[in-house]
């Protein structure tokens, strides 16, 4: 069977005054119906430009995509605005960071709900607002009837969140995209907003794509992880391996300075040094080279493939060191020996084997 | 909200008494000219000088004189007499408003009929040729003063002076219940020129507001959804877009009320402008405080509205 969602070599620049912002460059993924892709990466690595441009709302004069991507069948990158209007909200549905600033402001949470499901079907308002009931319901607001009635900013930001999933949901989507869906939240509400979504996967066999800088949200939904930086995908493999045996530097980096609490006694965090860079001018070679511990010369000319490892097909890498010593130096940093360090053992005991 | 307004309307008064004890104090404590003096005519004897002062009430202490003015006008809604006219000041007032407000009016009409589709098409479609054509004619019209912008009109297309006679020119006002024809006609110069800056100003402000809010993520949100893109922008944009424009709006409606001075002497209208310009040359002490009070009333209370009208337009203000 097709995937539901397939993309392959996605690029997407931007035409900005101050030069071309290549915001995703060379992005393939594909997600079968009902599974769950977490799209991880900090703040400018094109993850959300990625999953904003298959539903059209990047286009503009100044940006340019290449690549091919297709939903059930239909390419989306080529289809007109108003097929893809007809497939945004409907078959795909999105709900984005902040739920204050994505909710209008002067309009009531009921208009609101009903407006989706009035943009796609020839219903009665009434029937509008009897399913809005229903989903409210359904992402576990209480007194939905009431809620209809209220203004966003009456509120709380969990209840927001979730009046935006109802959003989303109004006309049964085949495939929800969550940007940072929990971001902006209190810790106690991002534990009750992954576990609604994580429900709504089971009950309704939705698939979706979550993006997010934080690993720990994907960990607990995702059946499938892409790592991105500086616009393209530096590793992919099932959640289990991203978590048990990730391969590439920038991975080991996220996974170091996330806070765990099955962490061993006395483990450090150990933040990423640098800034990502400027999607403008991105360093020569691999583009994460000037803030990888394990940088060897030639990894500043060469630019890597995203390959698949030896013995996983699925779990892919873009990284130029040898598949052993990422391996090696892996073990080290699971056994809390931090980077510099790990780097300087690994480098020895090649040596020692020559 | 009831309270609220009460506690506003009370502050209106409070300001009024402000605004009534400054102009007292600006035009009878320390006047430029001496009414007296400019009513008694050439050479007059001190005799008649003396008796005008005692009829207007000059020859009174200045606090006798505020304060007799200040019972007239709170007893009785009486602002005085006008030295010049031979007529009340509220009675003057009541004459000369109407044809300040069609000023008004119809210049509001004309500049959000103008402002509105402009200013949304130069944000909709930034750095088209018709946005930087648009955008620079209004920094023109911004530029151009009204005096200047009204004669050249006159000299341009009024039918007694004007190089292509077109539309009635300047001092053709009648009253709309005289004869309406000639009404409409005579103020299509004055409600164009007065619009003209506005206009200007309205079709900026919208353009950088739409810009502004279609950024906003509730306008993703709303593409997100499926809604078609025009009623994305009607529903969505304008609805945030238009809210700051209200508030201006009242502001420069109360401000117009009060008297477009300008235009209104221009095109020889007899406004409450007019009013108040010859009130200023003749040393009409009455009728400048009275017209002076009219403006302030105007815009105090208009900020009201404004008030009153934001909080019905944007659901997050409350006032307590």
């Amino acid at each position: 069977m097709a995937p539901l969602l397939s993309v392959e070599n996605l690029s997407v620049s931007f035409d900005t005054d101050d030069g071309v912002v290549h915001a995703v460059d060379g992005v393939s993924f594909q997600l079968e119906a009902g599974a769950v892709l977490g799209v991880v990466g900090e703040s400018g690595s094109g993850k959300s430009v990625s999953s904003l441009t298959l539903l059209g709302l990047t286009r503009s004069a100044r940006t340019t995509v290449t690549g091919r991507a297709s939903f059930d069948g239909e390419d989306l990158l080529a289809a007109p605005e108003e097929r893809l209007r007809r497939l945004r909200g409907n078959d795909v549905a999105m709900i984005f960071q902040d739920p204050l600033s994505a909710l209008h402001p002067f309009y009531r949470v009921g208009a609101q709900l009903s407006e989706a499901v009035l943009a796609h079907r020839d219903v009665s308002k009434q029937e509008a607002r009897d399913r809005a009931v229903e989903m409210l319901g359904l992402v576990g607001i209480a007194d939905a009837k009431r809620r209809l009635d209220s203004y966003p900013h009456e509120l709380s930001g969990g209840t927001r969140q979730r009046v935006m999933i109802a959003m989303a949901l109004m006309n049964d989507p085949k495939l929800l995209i969550a940007d940072e869906p929990t971001t902006a939240l209190d810790v106690t509400v991002q534990a009750q907003i992954l576990e609604l979504l994580a429900r709504l996967r089971d009950e309704l066999g939705m698939a979706m794509v979550i993006v997010t800088h934080d690993l720990g949200v994907v960990a607990s939904i995702a059946d499938e992880v892409a790592v991105m930086y500086a616009g393209r995908i530096v590793e992919r493999a099932s959640t289990e391996t991203i978590f048990d045996a990730p391969e590439h530097p920038y991975t080991w980096g996220l996974l170091g300075s996330m806070p765990r609490l099955d962490a061993l006694d006395g483990a450090d965090l150990v933040p990423i040094p640098g800034r990502p860079p400027s999607l403008i001018a991105r360093p020569g070679g691999c583009h994460f080279h000037p803030r990888c511990p394990y940088v060897r010369e030639a990894h500043k000319v060469v630019d890597p493939e995203l390959v698949a490892v030896e013995d996983d097909p699925a779990h892919a890498v873009r990284c130029l060191l040898p598949s052993a010593t990422r391996r090696r130096v892996w073990q080290e940093l699971r056994a809390g020996v931090a980077p510099e360090r790990a780097r300087t053992d690994v480098i020895e005991a090649e040596e020692g084997e020559r | 909200m009831t309270a609220y307004i009460v506690r506003r309307l009370a502050w209106i008064v409070v300001l009024l008494a402000l605004v009534s004890a400054l102009t007292f104090v600006v035009f009878y404590v320390v006047p430029s000219t001496d009414p007296a003096q400019l009513r008694a005519g050439r050479n007059p004897s001190p005799d008649l000088v003396e008796s005008i002062r005692h009829t207007y009430g000059l020859d009174k202490s200045k606090p006798a004189q505020y304060a007799d003015f200040l019972e007239r006008a709170v007893l009785h809604g009486d602002l005085g007499y006008s030295y010049g006219h031979d007529e009340p000041v509220r009675q003057l007032i009541f004459d000369r408003l109407p044809a300040t407000i069609y000023l008004t009016l119809g210049a509001v009409i004309v500049w959000l009929a103008v402002a509105i589709p402009v200013g949304l098409i130069s944000a909709i479609r930034r750095h088209s040729i018709f946005d930087r054509l648009a955008m620079g004619i209004a920094l023109l019209a911004i530029s151009a003063p009204v005096y200047w912008l009204g004669l050249v009109c006159l000299y341009l297309f009024s039918k007694d002076i004007g190089q292509f006679p077109i539309f009635l020119g300047s001092g053709t006002y009648v009253p709309p219940t005289t004869d309406f024809g000639t009404f409409f006609g005579s103020m299509i110069m004055p409600w164009f020129v007065l619009a003209a800056s506005f206009a200007a100003f309205y079709a900026r402000l919208l353009r950088s507001n739409v810009l502004e809010v279609m950024s906003e993520d509730y306008i993703r949100t709303a593409r997100a959804k499926g809604v078609r893109e025009r009623i994305v922008i009607r529903r969505h944009v304008m609805r945030s877009a238009m809210t700051p424009l209200v508030t201006v709006l009242g502001l420069d409606i109360g401000v117009l009320l009060g008297g477009a001075i300008l235009a209104e002497t221009v095109f020889n209208i007899p406004g409450i402008g007019r009013l108040s310009y010859e009130a200023i040359q003749n040393g009409d002490l009455p009728v400048i405080q009275g017209t002076v009070l009219l403006g302030a009333f105007f815009i105090v209370f208009l900020n009201l509205v404004v008030d009153i009208v934001y909080a019905y337009l944007d659901p997050r203000i409350r006032y307590s």
